[in-house]
């Protein structure tokens, strides 16, 4: 899994040395910056796609995977965030300050970052044991945050909207499987054991 | 289909783009060399192809900025008729036909009706002019045009004293141009002039790049550049030419009028609603380089007397 997850950064490492041949293409800088949002966003969707997994499969060994993939999107996410501001806008503050300020996509942008940033550093154990329920009421930050980044992708395209709609629909489609499911369990229909009852929502 | 005159200068002795290709491959390493030398020639940096043109250039009204490579010029694209990625138009762009060719003149002239192509360009020499884009994306290029001076070209088909606009049409055609099978734009795609801008001695209508004839992705066989402007405003693949005495509806604007204006002169104190305009990423300055400041009108101060007692930033 770990591999397998790391293939996409060894992906863009080759394109940015031109191994293989590969290549980013005439504007590396942007290039590079869109795959590491992407890869991003696509993390975000297959974390938040392991609980209806674990549901549909009755198989709980999906849930292992979650910390790994939340971490990796987090990474992701960070190398975005460095692409802009540390390469293409060279560590200009007010730069960044200006944008975050009064661009829309990038304030939305930012603001997940902002949201994520906290969930990354409480991922140890340690940290679950040490904020106990208060640990899974902030790691529910991953729904705005999720949200936040299909919006600033809708957001930052000129005019073709097709591709942030279709993350967008994903990560409806994620989130009603868990309102349908919450709405049985209050009626008590398909209600899940109880040993799993209080389990990490996520 | 061209005029053959002696050109005063080859394009390869203003700039080899095997120096800039070669430049980066060296920066990547003799790792990347190496492996460069055992990979598919599908990814191999290509050079100028396809027909040779002849022309004269014009160094008084090119920049003295050297031209990205003719990589970067042919595989770096926003043309949504073949797809809104810019790998789709190098992609896709083959199968538009281009000959024969013709455009329809209409409107405010009295020379009205449809023009071969060769028609069109005969009675004017090409010319090659090294010119500043600004793509309103935030990006800029250096690109090695030959063309005709649009004004000439317009003022022989006589507009009439109400002609105070030049509206210009892309070809609509789905089953050439797969990416207008979806709205993303208002297929045709149009774009206008005011009268005074389209004489303007710089703007020019392009059927050549690097002394080659023009490849389908910029635009072939005839397209608009005007380098003062945002790249958007310089239409491709052009079937039509209208005068007009209103101004003439703009595709962009129509899809977003608080973003893209009809004037839309580069200009770095009108910021998009979305982004800065104050700074551009030069393609091809290597990814360390840093961002450029933007100038206004893209640096052709020469048009700002077209301009004189108007608000920029109310008509941007």
């Amino acid at each position: 899994m770990f591999v397998a997850l790391a293939l996409p950064l060894a992906d863009l490492a080759a394109r940015t040395f031109g191994l293989l041949g590969l290549t980013l293409g005439a504007n590396p800088i942007a290039a590079l910056t869109d795959a590491l949002g992407l890869w991003a966003l696509r993390l975000l969707l297959a974390t938040l796609a392991l609980t209806p997994l674990r549901a549909a499969t009755g198989n709980a060994r999906w849930l292992l995977y979650r910390r790994m993939l939340g971490l990796f999107a987090f990474f992701y996410l960070a190398l975005h965030l460095l692409m802009y501001f540390a390469v293409d806008q060279a560590f200009d503050w007010r730069m960044l300050l200006e944008d975050v300020a009064k661009r829309r996509w990038i304030t939305l942008g930012f603001a997940a970052f902002v949201l994520l940033a906290p969930l990354a550093l409480t991922s140890t154990r340690a940290a679950q044991r040490r904020l106990g329920r208060r640990w899974q009421q902030l790691h529910y930050a991953i729904y705005p945050a999720t949200l936040l980044g299909c919006w600033h992708f809708y957001w930052q395209v000129k005019r073709d909207v097709r591709e942030p709609l279709a993350y967008a629909t994903v990560f409806a489609a994620l989130m009603l499987v868990r309102v349908v499911r919450a709405l049985r369990r209050r009626r008590g229909v398909g209600a899940t054991p109880a040993g799993t009852a209080g389990r990490a929502g996520a | 289909m061209l005029i053959r005159r002696p050109a005063d200068v080859r394009p390869s002795e203003i700039t080899p783009p095997e120096l800039y290709a070669s430049r980066r491959r060296f920066l990547g390493g003799a790792l990347a060399l190496a492996t460069a030398s055992v990979a598919p020639a599908l990814f191999a940096d290509t050079g100028p192809a396809g027909a040779s043109l002849n022309y004269r250039h014009n160094a008084e009204l090119s920049s003295s900025e050297p031209p990205n490579s003719w990589q970067d010029v042919t595989s770096y694209n926003n043309y949504y008729e073949f797809g809104t990625d810019k790998a789709d138009p190098a992609e896709r762009a083959g199968r538009l036909k281009v000959q024969p060719w013709s455009v329809a003149i209409g409107g405010e002239a009295e020379q009205r009706g449809s023009v071969p192509l060769e028609d069109l360009l005969k009675p004017h020499a090409l010319e090659e002019r090294i010119y500043r884009l600004r793509c309103v994306e935030a990006w800029s290029m250096a690109v090695p045009w030959v063309g005709i001076p649009l004004g000439e070209a317009l003022k022989r088909f006589k507009p009439t004293s109400r002609a105070k606009y030049v509206a210009f049409t892309t070809l609509k055609d789905p089953a050439q141009m797969p990416g207008q099978r979806w709205p993303v734009l208002d297929w045709p795609y149009t774009e206008g002039l005011r009268i005074d801008e389209a004489m303007h001695p710089l703007a020019i209508l392009a059927v050549g790049l690097y002394g080659r004839v023009l490849p389908n992705q910029n635009g072939a066989p005839l397209r608009l550049v005007v380098p003062w402007k945002y790249g958007f405003k310089s239409i491709k693949a052009i079937v039509r030419i209208d005068f007009t005495e209103q101004m003439p509806a703009t595709a962009w604007n129509r899809a977003a009028a608080g973003e893209y204006g009809f004037y839309a002169n580069v200009n770095p104190s009108v910021d998009h609603p979305r982004w800065s305009q104050k700074t551009e990423r030069r393609i091809g300055a290597g990814a360390f380089a840093p961002r450029q400041p933007t100038q206004l009108f893209n640096g052709y101060a020469q048009v700002a007397e077209l301009y004189r007692g108007m608000d920029l930033r109310r008509d941007f």
